[in-house]
């Protein structure tokens, strides 16, 4: 038999990994980027394209230049890179396992010890005089600016919501209006994020559709495409005209008036109307409510709450409509 | 668009007696719910916030607690069936 081996790896702590020298980057937004960030946001290659955590030189930073902190999600980091055009800066990446500011912040990996951590590792205090670090206002939910402070001896201040007011910001003297401090969800935010749910459940519900039209079923087939629009398309366009606070039931109204405008188009019978209508809306409702996650207001609690009635519900509606499919079959 | 979820369902609880008025909670909440009034911080509308847990992160004084937590069906789901809090991502196929 073998004897073990002998010999162990010797693994470099990460603290003598990080100290080299800060990797240069420019403020050019090139095709490539645009290319990734399309790419991210249908969800191609999502997980592959993040930034090495550290600290980096944007443009010619000076030991008087502001330090900006990150997480290393491509998309931040570009953010971050394009606001700042024209101002030297130092960037501080941290590992944030290449989730965005406001995700990794709410999972604590945008944190106060990451933060402490990160401005250790890089040698921060080597490359600035000054004692200040600007870090995203919506990196707050994972840092204690306070306790940062007291473990790093460099005072946090947090910048706007979007790295596209930064230069408003500096020029305010690192003051952020009301304004800046705000979260939005216009059209815009919501349209972006519309593919990833589109591909998140299109991976289901595209092969189950093709399954029913080869079983014949192409009334569902058509049915199982349009609660798949309605609720990872439709939902986020129309949130804010969709009637009620409840996801699920604006998912619902939107699945409703789609499965019922499919019937009309098919001109179904009103028994196989209604069990289509049950079903679809019910899925409808399903995939819309997960828009909660991608929405940039809802909240743990009011989200438990909701699910406590919709999940029954479209439990009941799903199976109702299949009841009344399969009993019609018989009848 | 109107950012108002649910009504009275937040966790934000303010204990004005602990504030000292630094401001901090209003720098970092991202719906505006929190105000100075005088050299106290007062909620504005409660119905506003969601739970992100900046303001108690970042609060010097603890006068301000919240239960913290993602308001996302898909987490909630997971985390009904997998017996844990409920948590964003799980693994490579990560939505945030």
């Amino acid at each position: 038999m073998r004897k073990p081996a002998q010999e162990q790896k010797i693994v470099l702590s990460p603290a003598l990994e990080a100290a080299r020298p800060p990797e240069k980057v420019s403020w050019d937004y090139t095709p490539g980027d645009r290319f990734t960030a399309w790419k991210v946001r249908w969800g191609i290659g999502r997980m592959n394209c993040r930034v090495r955590p550290g600290l980096y030189a944007l443009g010619s930073p000076s030991k008087g230049s502001p330090v900006f902190a990150t997480a290393n999600y491509r998309l931040s980091f570009d953010a971050l890179r394009r606001a700042l055009t024209g101002t030297d800066a130092w960037l501080l990446v941290l590992d944030t396992k290449g989730i965005n500011v406001w995700c990794a912040a709410g999972k604590g990996t945008f944190g106060t010890l990451e933060l402490a951590r990160s401005i250790q590792d890089s040698g921060l205090e080597k490359f600035v005089t000054h004692r200040e670090i600007i870090l995203p206002q919506l990196g707050a939910p994972g840092v204690s600016a306070h306790r940062a402070a007291a473990y790093t001896g460099f005072r946090v201040i947090y910048g706007p919501v979007r790295a596209d007011d930064l230069p408003e910001f500096l020029r305010l003297g690192k003051k952020a209006s009301p304004e800046m401090r705000k979260v939005r969800f216009g059209l815009y935010d919501r349209l972006v994020l519309a593919p990833m749910q589109l591909v998140y459940y299109g991976k289901y519900l595209l092969p189950a559709a093709a399954l029913l039209l080869l079983l014949g079923f192409r009334i569902d087939a058509l049915f199982t495409l349009a609660a798949l629009l309605t609720g990872a398309v439709l939902v986020p366009v129309l949130l804010p005209w969709l009637p009620g606070r409840s996801f699920a039931l604006k998912s619902a109204v939107a699945g409703l008036a789609v499965s019922a405008a499919v019937c009309l188009l098919l001109g179904l019978p009103p028994y196989s109307a209604a069990a289509r209508i049950l079903i679809y809306t019910a899925a409808a409702s399903f995939i819309g409510l997960d828009f909660t996650g991608a929405s940039t207001y809802t909240s743990l609690s009011g989200v438990r709450k909701e699910m406590r009635l919709a999940t029954p519900a479209q439990a009941a509606g799903l199976l109702a409509g299949l009841a009344m499919l399969l009993a019609g079959r018989f009848l | 668009m109107s950012m108002k979820y649910l009504r009275g369902v937040s966790t934000l609880r303010l204990d004005a007696d602990k504030c000292t008025g630094c401001g901090m909670c209003l720098n970092v909440c991202p719906h505006a719910v929190i105000r100075l009034e005088g050299r106290k911080a007062a909620v504005n509308d409660a119905d506003l916030c969601m739970e992100c847990g900046a303001c108690a992160e970042n609060c010097p004084a603890g006068a301000l607690t919240v239960k913290k937590g993602v308001g996302c069906a898909q987490a909630v789901r997971i985390g009904f069936l997998t017996g844990t809090e409920p948590q964003c991502g799980c693994g490579d196929d990560s939505c945030c």
